[in-house]
């Protein structure tokens, strides 16, 4: 009976959370509805290709957009980002998903397609941490430095007990199995941003130039994702990388940063994004990150895959811009970073980013 | 007898039916044909920027030339597929002979259908299977045999950790084409003449002789045609390999370690939806490759199985 009346009083409180949130909800969405009263009027069609990392961010916010603009369609090709930014280049389509910014050269040269200037509106609007995961019995997180992940993967580093993993993890029981460093066999933004931090924070172990394609010879390679996280799972003293909102029940690194070791979160994410300056020299619109892998700030995680949205700051055809205009607004705004948090996993971006996005989309004529 | 006298040949008589018959015959063979030059002419024209656009322009090449690229794709390809058909062969007759011969008349045709049911399981289905429960299974195998026997070149090692080799991608291919030369060889060996065994017997042969010398070189050359389509179906399979191989990489006749080189097909497959530009091309010419490769083996294929007709008593 005691029991029965403490139930009641935890439902009434939680239906009041409900209620409350509920209330919470209706008023984020009042906020943004003058913007989806006037987008309401949209139509037509906007086409998009670029990286299949933000595909599952893209659908939802595709499927989202409609819904509240039920004239118009997204459409959302996940070609790969090389793919999505010469689709662009060459007019094809309206806006592009790329897991990095055009480069200074690319800027320079200009002439894209369906813009009638040569500025661009550039912007990190999905950012995703990506976790180092490993399978060794009983331990489900170890700390380690930079050079110590880069010299496993390059294969110097060859058993858990060695003395670099050893004297950074005190307390762990390392057992001497052999440890099989698994990466990506295909072209991934996964892995081009993890070697662009190999690359930037050991520089002394990891000599290659980072790319989407793994660039060392042997080592063990899986396709996609999915198979990454199985040859880790299935293997044993394995260990690879991949998107944190897949990490599951595998064991974690917590990676070096400065003085402590900081294990993946989205915070920590999205925290190296505002640690990161804009590339200088670039247009108003262009929020092309030079992204500090080496950075000591305190709680920044910086093993992240920034992927952006790329647009034109003038559009030869008017109803594209209004369509784009409105589409990034949803993107970043808290709404938009939500939906994709829980359908991708991704780390939604600072108050301090979605200013500058906002002003940047602005800019959008 | 006399030679029959010289005849005009009497034109037969045409209806509209056999005309019919005989014109959707020509159009149905004539398309085949067709279809099979449209193909070849796709992947030679779109093969050429490949091979025409200096390497250095080529973000897939990585520096490497075109040659050096297709090379160890090659050597993959057939390598695994000539693994797969070592291991599924012999393993093939086996079946193939025990249901034709050995088995009771009432399981031999329920083993015929379960063997034809596997025929019939999506490639994918076995690529699931090769890699979250066969390598992961067979891993202790590869650490044993790099210990016990390293010192062959084909277990040098060092073993793979996750168990996702050449071997493991080639006993799953295997397993894939095990249905179709088994199918095929139990139709050959069902085929032997009746006499010849009954001879063979009669003369004193056990049933392991008879099948010797009067199944088995009957049979030779369907079990080399059999084992030809297997092998067109190992060259070929994408999805399983992909899903199976640490493909990482360039030659080597290590079975057991984790760099093995990756399959044309597989390649194909993993590359192509982060390619673009002249990348396309170059996996486009990797295709015209395999395309040969297959066009050569099913070449020899026919040519053995045409010189071994004679022999087979077939005729």
């Amino acid at each position: 009976m005691k029991f029965n009346t403490f139930g009641r009083a935890a439902a009434v409180t939680a239906i009041a959370a409900l209620a409350l949130t509920g209330c919470a909800a209706n008023e984020g969405g009042a906020t943004g509805g003058d913007d989806s009263e006037n987008a309401s009027d949209l139509t037509g069609t906007l086409v998009g290709s670029g990286a299949s990392s933000q595909q599952s961010a893209q659908e939802a916010w595709t499927a989202a957009f409609q819904d509240a603009n039920p004239d118009v369609s997204v459409e959302y090709d996940p070609a790969g980002s090389g793919a999505g930014r010469d689709t662009f280049l060459a007019g094809g389509s309206a806006f592009a998903g790329s897991d990095r910014a055009f480069n200074d050269e690319e800027v320079a040269a200009g002439g894209f397609g369906a813009c009638t200037t040569d500025g661009i509106v550039e912007i990190p609007a999905y950012v995703s941490p990506i976790a180092v995961i490993f399978n060794l019995d009983g331990i489900t997180s170890l700390n380690l430095d930079a050079s110590t992940i880069a010299s496993i993967f390059t294969g110097d580093i060859t058993t858990w007990n060695d003395e670099a993993i050893a004297s950074q993890n005190p307390d762990a029981d390392l057992p001497d199995t052999a440890i099989t460093a698994v990466h990506r066999q295909d072209d991934s933004g996964t892995t081009e941003n993890f070697t662009e931090y190999l690359y930037a924070a050991a520089p002394d172990v990891w000599t290659e130039e980072p790319d989407g394609v793994w660039p060392l010879d042997g080592g063990e390679a899986a396709s996609q994702t999915s198979g990454v996280l199985d040859a880790v799972t299935g293997g044993t003293g394995t260990i690879g990388y991949a998107d944190a909102s897949r990490a599951g029940d595998l064991g974690t690194v917590s990676v070096k940063v400065g003085d402590e070791y900081v294990p993946y979160s989205a915070e920590a994410a999205a925290a190296i994004i505002d640690a990161s300056p804009v590339v200088e020299g670039r247009g108003e619109g262009d929020l092309a990150l030079d992204i500090d892998r080496t950075t000591e700030e305190a709680g920044v995680y910086p093993v992240v895959l920034v992927s952006y949205l790329i647009g034109c700051e003038e559009y030869e055809d008017p109803a594209s811009a209004e369509l784009v205009k409105s589409y990034f607004s949803y993107i970043v705004s808290d709404e938009g970073q939500q939906v994709a948090a829980d359908a991708a996993g991704s780390a939604p971006i600072s108050s301090d980013l979605f200013d500058k996005a906002t002003a940047a989309i602005e800019l959008i004529k | 007898m006399t030679a029959p006298a010289p005849t005009a040949l009497i034109p037969a008589k045409q209806r509209p039916g056999d005309r019919l018959f005989s014109g959707s015959a020509l159009v149905a063979g004539s398309l085949i044909l067709a279809v099979l030059a449209a193909v070849a002419a796709f992947l030679v024209i779109q093969s050429v920027p490949a091979v025409t656009t200096d390497p250095d322009d080529i973000s897939i090449l990585r520096g490497a030339n075109i040659v050096e690229y297709i090379g160890p794709l090659v050597f993959g390809t057939v390598w695994a597929a000539f693994i797969a058909l070592v291991l599924a062969v012999p393993v093939a007759i086996g079946i193939a002979l025990f249901i034709s011969h050995y088995a009771p008349r009432r399981l031999a045709q329920g083993l015929g259908y379960i063997i034809d049911l596997l025929a019939a399981v999506p490639s994918v289905v076995f690529g699931l299977w090769g890699g979250n429960v066969l390598a992961p299974a067979i891993q202790p195998l590869y650490t044993w045999l790099e210990q016990n026997l390293g010192w062959i070149p084909l277990f040098a090692g060092p073993a793979s950790g996750t168990g996702r080799t050449i071997l493991t991608a080639s006993v799953v291919l295997a397993v894939m084409i095990l249905p179709i030369i088994t199918a095929i060889c139990r139709e050959v060996f069902l085929q032997t003449p009746v006499l010849h065994e009954e001879a063979a017997l009669a003369l004193g042969a056990t049933r392991w002789e008879m099948i010797r010398m009067a199944v088995l070189p009957f049979g030779r050359a369907g079990i080399v045609s059999a084992s030809m389509l297997g092998l067109g179906r190992a060259l070929g399979e994408t999805m399983a390999v992909a899903m199976v191989l640490s493909a990482s990489g360039g030659i080597t006749l290590n079975l057991i370690s984790s760099s093995n080189p990756s399959t044309i097909a597989a390649n194909i497959a993993l590359s192509f939806p982060e390619a673009y530009g002249v990348n396309v091309n170059v996996l486009i010419a990797s295709g015209l490759v395999l395309f040969a490769i297959t066009l050569l083996v099913n070449t020899i294929a026919r040519i053995i199985v045409n010189r071994r007709k004679d022999f087979s008593g077939a005729n």
